[in-house]
């Protein structure tokens, strides 16, 4: 469970969100919608404090996640990461074989028991619907896949250090429709085990992965419903404009 | 379109044509050049040029090796029997000797009796090998005769131990130790510059703020400026003190002092080169890194120094080229013995040095002159294979990018 309570961001001068507070529950998908340059990945990337890589920011407000405040300075960054995995727009695969792109998460962590690391290999490819296709070439390049296939086994990578939670930052918007089909069936099936955070731009996409939506613009948070609601009947008009195509 | 600016655009695009061809020429002859005055070499005699060995008739010897000469110089051949000949001890006779058989009364004013006492000497004597000049070498009769003189072969220049270069009656050009002393310089500058190079970079890269790589980066930039004969003064001066001084050294001039000032040299290429293979590791694989919970250093090391292997191995060979062609600070700082070193704290001689150090007092067009040139050569053939190599793997690096 993830909850925010007045959250400010800033960009140096430039304030990109702006006193958001929300609470995502538990093995539920949430998807973010807004305009381009409205803060919802900026405001996705504080729940796993991947903002804090960028220099010049600063942040006010309270981020809660399983009622831990991930920002107190007791908390050890990576540990945090660990339990919050991600998923970035583009597929970044690292210029290393499937299998050991599926392991980087487990070595880092320290994990060196072989038959282990070899059952989360298979488990998370499984769970990202990539094991049959490569069981045979695991050793092969990860460049070697196309696109859609890179981007599953990003999520299998991510998958493999056990996360409980899993935020996708536009996941499919550089794949084709299959592909794009294909990693929201898995948002489908992921879903009884991790709670899911999604950014995306495709309207339709977050109307079929989302349980709830949250509506963006200009750094605040519009509009925060259950998804049929949000689609259907909007409470503001903003919103209604937005998913209606009349801007954005 | 306007005909005059058409003219001229077609003018000035001939001008960059022109310029570039006549680049390409000017650099292509510079090596046609240094090759022709290179390969001369091995149609020089091996017997020093303007001189001739001259043998008694009866002497059934009529051509010698280049090592038999050498040998009989050295005192290692002293018997006929040898190489060939009868059983006689072999008698040096060298042209100054001359005066200390014959008055200056006897030789004549203007040394107009010199070729007929020499060819008295050589008559006299079966066992006798007489190394003379052609002015004064005695008319080819029943009594004297030259020996015929074979060409210096490859064989010698690539693989002979000794470079002694003005030694009579044979000089040597042997570049073994030369390329075994520029290696050597080479090599260890390398290992030292290399893990500090790859040190500051990654510094610079990933852990300095944006502050202090804005002041460090121009400043090791800086050193790259930094003329190579200052570089030799600040070696000369301080370095060779403290060699001589930690190592308990007789002198402080080593192959160890090269290789020091060399690194120093290399230094800011091996910077500046890691650094922009390192920082151009894309933020979406660090980002990557971060995100399954490894922290700056697994990242570095897992992802960011991978990724920049080739940026990196491209730096250390230039940095190696840029040592291998290095002249003036080796040559003031390794103390140029031009023996085959055995110890990192010899005095070595690279091959720049040699060129450097030699080509004032070589007669122009001489063997010597040669040799120096062939050096050149040499030279600019190591360092091509550098920097084909490094070329090569900057291509596979941009192939990986794509």
């Amino acid at each position: 469970m993830i909850e925010t309570k007045n959250i400010n961001f800033y960009y140096g001068n430039f304030q990109a969100l702006k006193s958001i507070s929300m609470k995502m529950e538990a093995n539920t998908v949430t998807a973010f919608i807004g305009p381009s340059g409205c803060g919802k990945s900026t405001f996705l990337r504080l729940f796993n404090r991947m903002n804090d890589t960028i220099q010049n920011t600063r942040l006010t407000g309270t981020c809660l996640i399983d009622d831990q405040d991930i920002y107190e300075k007791s908390v050890h960054v990576d540990e945090l990461r660990k339990k919050v995995g991600m998923v970035f727009q583009k597929p970044n695969p690292f210029p290393k074989s499937i299998f050991e792109n599926v392991t980087y998460g487990l070595k880092v962590n320290g994990i060196t028991d072989k038959k282990y690391i070899s059952e989360r290999v298979e488990q998370s490819l499984t769970s990202a619907a990539l094991w049959n296709e490569v069981k045979d070439k695991l050793n092969q390049s990860a460049f070697a896949l196309s696109g859609g296939q890179q981007q599953r086994l990003c999520i299998a990578r991510a998958l493999a250090v056990s996360p409980s939670i899993l935020l996708m930052d536009e996941p499919a918007s550089a794949l084709d429709p299959i592909s794009t089909s294909k990693i929201e069936e898995l948002i489908h099936s992921l879903k009884s085990e991790y709670t899911i955070v999604i950014v995306t731009h495709n309207m339709q996409q977050a109307a079929r992965v989302s349980d709830k939506t949250g509506f963006f613009m200009f750094g605040e948070l519009v509009e925060y419903s259950d998804t049929k609601k949000m689609f259907l009947n909007p409470e503001m008009e903003q919103t209604q404009n937005y998913i209606t195509g009349r801007f954005g | 379109m306007n005909p005059i600016k058409r003219i001229s655009e077609r003018f000035i695009e001939g001008i960059f044509k022109m310029s570039s061809m006549v680049t390409s020429i000017v650099i292509l002859l510079i090596v046609v050049f240094l090759f022709k005055e290179g390969m001369g070499l091995f149609s020089s005699p091996i017997v020093e040029s303007g001189y001739g060995l001259y043998l008694n008739t009866t002497n059934p010897v009529s051509d010698l090796s280049f090592t038999q000469i050498k040998q009989i110089y050295d005192g290692e051949i002293d018997n006929w029997k040898t190489v060939g000949g009868k059983d006689e001890v072999i008698e040096l006779f060298r042209f100054d000797d001359i005066f200390s058989i014959y008055s200056d009364e006897e030789l004549g004013e203007n040394y107009e009796f010199l070729p007929e006492k020499l060819n008295q000497v050589i008559t006299d004597k079966s066992n006798i090998i007489a190394f003379l000049p052609y002015k004064y070498a005695p008319k080819q009769s029943s009594f004297v005769k030259e020996i015929s003189k074979e060409n210096i072969g490859i064989r010698e220049f690539l693989l002979g131990k000794e470079w002694l270069p003005t030694t009579t009656p044979s000089p040597l050009f042997g570049i073994v130790p030369l390329i075994l002393g520029t290696l050597l310089v080479s090599f260890f500058a390398i290992l030292f510059a290399l893990p500090l190079g790859l040190g500051v970079a990654i510094y610079i890269s990933e852990i300095a703020s944006s502050k202090i790589r804005r002041i460090i980066k121009p400043a090791i930039e800086l050193l790259a400026g930094i003329p190579s004969v200052v570089y030799g003064f600040f070696g000369l001066t301080v370095l060779v003190p403290i060699v001589q001084k930690v190592g308990n050294l007789t002198v402080g001039e080593t192959a160890f002092t090269g290789s020091l000032i060399l690194a120093i040299m290399a230094l800011p290429t091996i910077i500046s080169i890691s650094e922009d293979a390192l920082r151009n590791t894309p933020l979406s694989l660090r980002e990557a890194s971060y995100a399954l919970g490894a922290t700056q250093w697994q990242t570095i090391y897992k992802v960011v120094i991978p990724f920049a292997g080739s940026g990196i191995s491209t730096a250390a060979i230039l940095g190696i080229g840029r040592a291998i062609g290095e002249t003036m600070a080796v040559l003031m700082v390794t103390g140029n013995g031009a023996v085959i070193p055995h110890s990192l704290f010899e005095s070595v001689r690279t091959i720049p040095a040699t060129i450097a150090a030699e080509l004032g007092e070589a007669p122009s067009g001489g063997a010597h002159y040669q040799a120096l040139f062939l050096l050149g050569c040499v030279l600019f053939l190591i360092t091509l294979c550098f920097s084909i190599i490094s070329e090569y793997i900057s291509k596979k690096q941009s192939s990986k990018i794509a």
